[in-house]
């Protein structure tokens, strides 16, 4: 993976893919490695995110990285009207690699095409979000003893949600049953469904949270906006019926996990948060492993 | 038959070495010139369009003189007119037809239907792989969007 940019979760193998979780599993036991020195880590966030900046930025601090960069493109260049082209090509010469976050679709693609050093996509507008699917599958396999044959659940928004379509495309290689609850209007797309299909795996689509928890290993809640009904009246009636609560946990497997990519709004009641069943907060966490497992291999520091 | 080829010919005439490109459907005669680059040609070029076609009802046809297409050159063209038939002359005598065929990457020629592509926002070429040659699906190579027949706009 030397050299390799990452701006697809379909541009590593899934060799590649188990590679990354057990050197992000070799971190978690040992965080603190001055490994990096010798290198700077450019960390681009055209739009602000402040916890994906911050994760990739504590990974790279901890392995002895230098960080330079921005936070949002206000404070920069590109407000005076920089081609993201030279933006990339300048801060190349600065960097031994690049995090870019920007709010375009394929900005990270193109940016791993005109740069002299590997990029890492830290979100490229709806489309890619290819660190935060390795921190998922992380986080299931190792809550799991495995990533094979799982029954999870998708709960929310699965229309609009990239996080959700790279993680179900990511688990289609996996012999994963999928449980899909959404509101009508905010299905999973047809085009995400049909990786899903291609792999006959099995899956159900569903508007009631409380029919699947008894059933599934993994539950993963992502939050309804409201801007994304047209009609605020829709929103209005299913809003609270995709709000998982501490009580409706009750029947649930014993190693089911519930997940979230964050920030949660109300979706999980705080009540949840106390259950052993709540993950959310140690799959961030487990996101700097990840990472430091990615930026310690495109480096080339570990093989 | 004889009749109808002579009446062809006397409404574009024929060329003596060069490429003709028939049956283009007439809306997209033009869009088959700035494709192929052929608006600022400095040889002959007969174009004509909405010529009476008994397989197509209107067709168009473009007639370049001195001018051979490299196949992919030509294939280009085959987003905007599937139908079209290349025939190579030599000496006014036809030494080649063939049809055109859906290439399977398409460089700068479609515009990405994504709004938020940022191939529609800095000056760069647009790319896509075709998943799908019947229903003409085009898979951007930035946004990983899909632009299909019924969003697709020329650059």
């Amino acid at each position: 993976m030397k050299k390799k940019s990452l701006v697809s979760i379909n541009d590593f193998t899934r060799e590649e893919h188990t590679r990354i979780l057990d050197l992000a599993g070799a971190f978690e036991k040992r965080p603190k490695q001055r490994i990096l020195e010798d290198f700077v880590v450019a960390t681009l966030f055209f739009e602000p995110s402040t916890r994906t900046r911050l994760s990739f930025e504590s990974a790279a601090t901890r392995l002895g990285a230098r960080v330079i960069g921005f936070t949002d493109s206000s404070s920069s260049s590109v407000t005076k009207g920089e081609s993201l082209r030279d933006t990339i090509l300048t801060v190349s010469n600065y960097c031994d690699i690049i995090v870019m976050r920007h709010p375009r679709e394929g900005s990270a693609r193109f940016a791993s095409e005109v740069a002299t050093v590997p990029v890492i996509n830290a979100g490229d507008g709806a489309n890619q979000h290819p660190t935060q699917t390795l921190l998922d599958m992380y986080s299931i396999r190792k809550t799991q003893g495995s990533l094979d044959k799982l029954k999870v659940a998708f709960v929310g928004d699965l229309k609009y949600g990239r996080t959700v379509h790279s993680l179900v495309m990511a688990l289609c290689n996996y012999k994963t049953t999928f449980h899909l609850v959404s509101p009508l209007e905010l299905k999973l797309p047809s085009s995400v469904k049909m990786s899903i299909k291609e792999k006959n795996l099995d899956y159900y689509q569903t508007t009631d949270m409380q029919e699947v928890i008894g059933e599934v290993d993994i539950l993963y809640m992502t939050r309804i906006q409201k801007e994304r009904f047209s009609d605020p009246m829709d929103y209005e009636k299913v809003k609270n019926a995709y709000i998982l609560r501490n009580g409706m946990l009750e029947g649930a497997k014993p190693n089911l996990k519930i997940m979230h990519p964050l920030p949660r709004v109300n979706e999980i009641t705080t009540d949840v948060d106390a259950n052993p069943k709540a993950y959310y907060f140690t799959q961030a966490l487990n996101g700097v492993f990840v990472r430091q497992a990615l930026l310690a291999s495109i480096l080339g520091v570990v093989e | 038959m004889e009749k109808e080829i002579l009446r062809k010919e006397l409404k574009v005439s024929a060329i003596e070495n060069g490429t003709v490109i028939d049956h283009i459907p007439s809306a997209s005669v033009f869009q088959v010139l700035r494709i192929l680059d052929l608006t600022t040609y400095g040889d002959q070029l007969l174009i004509a369009t909405n010529l009476d076609s008994r397989k197509m009802g209107k067709k168009g046809i473009i007639k370049v003189n001195n001018l051979f297409f490299r196949g992919d050159e030509i294939n280009k063209i085959a987003l905007v007119a599937p139908s079209a038939t290349l025939i190579v002359i030599r000496n006014f005598e036809v030494v080649e037809k063939k049809q055109v065929e859906v290439p399977t990457v398409v460089e700068n020629i479609v515009r990405c239907f994504n709004p938020n592509c940022l191939t529609n926002h800095e000056e760069i070429g647009t790319r896509f792989t075709v998943i799908d040659k019947v229903e003409m699906k085009l898979h951007c190579h930035y946004c990983e969007k899909i632009t299909a027949r019924n969003n697709m706009a020329f650059r």
